[in-house]
């Protein structure tokens, strides 16, 4: 495989709330490839969004973060803020899942739109209005022109995510990471967002991390999924892997309670259970207490992720069985 | 937005209305300005005349009425306690009055502002701590034990500043501190609060996320939001800078309004009394009316909400 463009290695997040340190990612081992688009599935509370608000730094200083972010030879973690700041927006984009509140109130579009045009491009006056026009033009915002002079809550939450993209894209970034963009939004905005972003990544090369806890979304946007469970990712392998042999218990379990599109209905099966609290996690595979397959071994210790073939990777001790 | 203007200004005059009402009925029942300016064993006769002159025999209400029209035109009466107009006395006192308490305004946000975001962006550290503590201690001691605090330190004990009155150029530096500490811890407090409230915001992530340095997402994204929660308070101070300095200037024997108000209640000097309410009534009024126009500045959602309402 070619060199990645963002290689995440062991990266672990700690948040310090004062009474007791929380250990909320324990690990994390991630490529994403120029130009590929990855999806990151799991329940709520997983850790997605922290993984990728660590990569970057925008965790705060409670958060300590440990492991590597590489990026075309510089390592994100620990790094000075220039260093961060270089990368962020125009490296790494990131658009976020309530587009409305992710937009400043009191500023009109246009100037959010400007400040990184500005800050990324050094465009500024009438070519970064015009090139403003042009990106919200891309994004499928009609009548551009006026909306550059509109405030974020004259716009829809569908129109709203638009914008963010337009930003986005004003860095011509490597690799977009979405996360959740679409959650917020109605179900035909939903796919018109998708679809969206699919566009432009097929336009412009760029990669793109899809986050979702929708399976099924991730399957229809995405060439690979990585399955995170409790601060681990416990399987990563092409859609087409997963849909025919997924290994891990936790990704059948998502599997089996997706609705089907074609064939008959048959009744969705939710996993039983829940998922352990970040400081309560069992010593062996956090899964474990909710898994049908679980043996002795499997509350020994944390299993490690092996390769089952070169591109499916899975964090199981059951998974060749 | 003219028309909501117009609508504010009428509530406005309406507040102020009954502001004068209420303070007329519960200064007329509430004693007898001849039994206080003449004191009470004076004798009748001179009592009878005292009130004839100043129509205090006539029903409430006749000199309710009379009293509002005569304010219709601008009169608001005489002192009946040295018969000069009672505007005229209340205007006089508006200067030593605003000498102390505009530099105390300018303190107040000149510390206080600074302190707060300070604090929110050191939010947890011991700057932060020391701030807050300062801040509660500030604002829960009383103004008069300040004052007096004050004065032992400054006048008793080191000799430095004058302990009252207003004859010394240094006059003016206990009763603006004393006035300004209070105000400064409060706007401290309300400044963090309001900084941590945005700070806390998807946007200001969402800034970073886009390369924008920490220094330009607090003056450009979190800075103008936070600002419209500490209008308010900075509104409200501007409310107090006439009738704000009651306890202070009594304690430091300020001759600005608040020492005549004190001295007016105790009179029963009726007119001067409601001069001066009307007077407060009138600034606070006007600052909320400015606290109105500014949020419409800095917050694009309320402008249009502004202008549906008047519609
Ligand atoms: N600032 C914080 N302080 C303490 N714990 C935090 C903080 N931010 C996140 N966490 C914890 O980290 C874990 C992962 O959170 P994260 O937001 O990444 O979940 P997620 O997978 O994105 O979930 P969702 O689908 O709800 O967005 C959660 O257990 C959460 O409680
Ligand atoms: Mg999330």
């Amino acid at each position: 495989m070619a060199e990645p463009l963002v290689a995440l290695r062991g990266l672990t997040v700690d948040f310090d709330t004062g009474k007791r340190v929380i250990r909320a990612l324990h690990g994390i081992d991630l490529d994403v490839a120029k130009g590929e688009a990855v999806g990151l599935v799991g329940e709520s509370g997983c850790g997605k969004s922290v993984t990728w608000l660590a990569a970057l730094g925008l965790l705060g200083k409670q958060a300590h973060v440990g492991g590597e972010v590489r990026i075309e030879g510089d390592n994100l973690v620990g790094a000075p803020v220039a260093t961060l700041e270089r990368v962020r927006g125009r490296r790494i984009a990131m658009i976020f899942q309530d587009p409305s509140s992710s937009l400043n109130p009191v500023h009109r579009i246009g100037r959010q739109l400007g400040e990184a045009l500005t800050l990324h491009r050094g465009l500024t006056g009438a070519s970064a209005a015009a090139e403003a026009q042009r990106l919200l033009d891309r994004v499928g915002i009609a009548d551009a022109a006026r909306r550059l002079g509109d405030y974020p809550h004259e716009l829809s939450g569908g129109m709203n995510q638009r914008v963010m993209i337009a930003i986005a894209l004003s860095g011509q970034p490597d690799l977009l990471v979405a996360d959740e963009p679409t959650t917020a939004l109605d179900a035909t905005i939903q796919a018109q967002i998708l679809e969206l972003l699919g566009e432009i990544r097929r336009e412009t090369g760029m990669a793109l991390v899809l986050i979702s806890h929708d399976l099924g979304v991730v399957a229809e946007n995405t060439d690979r999924v990585c399955v995170m469970y409790a601060g681990r990712i416990v399987e990563d392998a092409p859609i087409a892997t997963i849909f025919g042999g997924a290994s891990h218990p936790y990704t059948r379990g998502l599997l089996a309670a997706l609705p089907e599109l074609e064939g008959p209905r048959r009744r969705l099966v939710p996993i039983a259970g829940v998922v352990p609290e970040p400081w309560n996690l069992p010593s062996g595979c956090s899964f474990a207490p909710r898994c049908e397959r679980v043996i002795a071994d499997c509350e020994r210790a944390p299993p490690a992720s092996e390769f089952l073939t070169p591109d499916h990777r899975v964090a199981c001790i059951r998974a060749g069985a | 937005m003219l028309r909501y203007l117009a609508a504010r200004l009428l509530r406005a005059l309406l507040t102020i209305f009954l502001v004068v009402t209420f303070a007329f009925f519960v200064l007329h029942l509430s004693g007898d300005p001849a039994m206080m300016i003449l004191s009470a064993d004076a004798p009748p006769e001179s009592i009878a005349a005292f009130r004839a002159a100043w129509g205090l025999d006539r029903p409430l209400w006749v000199q309710y009425l009379n009293y509002i029209a005569h304010a219709l035109t601008g009169d608001l009466g005489n002192s009946m306690r040295d018969g000069r107009p009672a505007l005229d006395l209340v205007l006089e006192r508006v200067p030593a009055t605003l000498s102390i308490t505009l530099p105390a305004f300018a303190l107040k946000l000149g510390i206080g502002i600074p302190a707060g975001i300070y604090a929110a962006l050191h939010r947890n550290s011991t700057a932060d701590r020391l701030t807050m503590l300062l801040s509660v201690a500030g604002f829960t001691v009383p103004s008069f034990v300040l004052a007096l605090v004050l004065v032992l330190v400054f006048s008793v004990q080191l000799g430095w500043l004058p302990s009252a009155g207003s004859d010394q150029a240094t006059s003016v530096i206990l009763p603006i501190v004393t006035l300004g500490v209070a105000g400064a811890a409060i706007l401290a407090r309300f400044t963090r609060s309001a900084m941590l409230e945005v700070l806390g915001q998807p946007y200001i992530r969402a800034a970073s996320a886009k390369g924008l340095s920490w220094r330009r997402v607090v003056v450009e994204h979190a800075l103008p939001n936070a600002a419209i929660p500490t209008t308010t308070i900075v509104g409200f101070m501007v409310g107090t800078l006439i009738a704000g300095a009651v306890v202070v200037e009594s304690v430091f024997a300020w001759p600005g309004i608040g020492r005549l108000l004190v001295s007016a209640v105790s009179n029963r000097d009726l007119a001067v009394v409601q001069a001066i309410l009307m007077l407060v009534a009138a600034t606070m009024v006007t600052s909320n009316i400015l606290v109105d126009v500014i949020y419409g500045w800095i917050d694009p959602r309320l402008r249009s909400k502004g202008v549906v309402d008047a519609s």
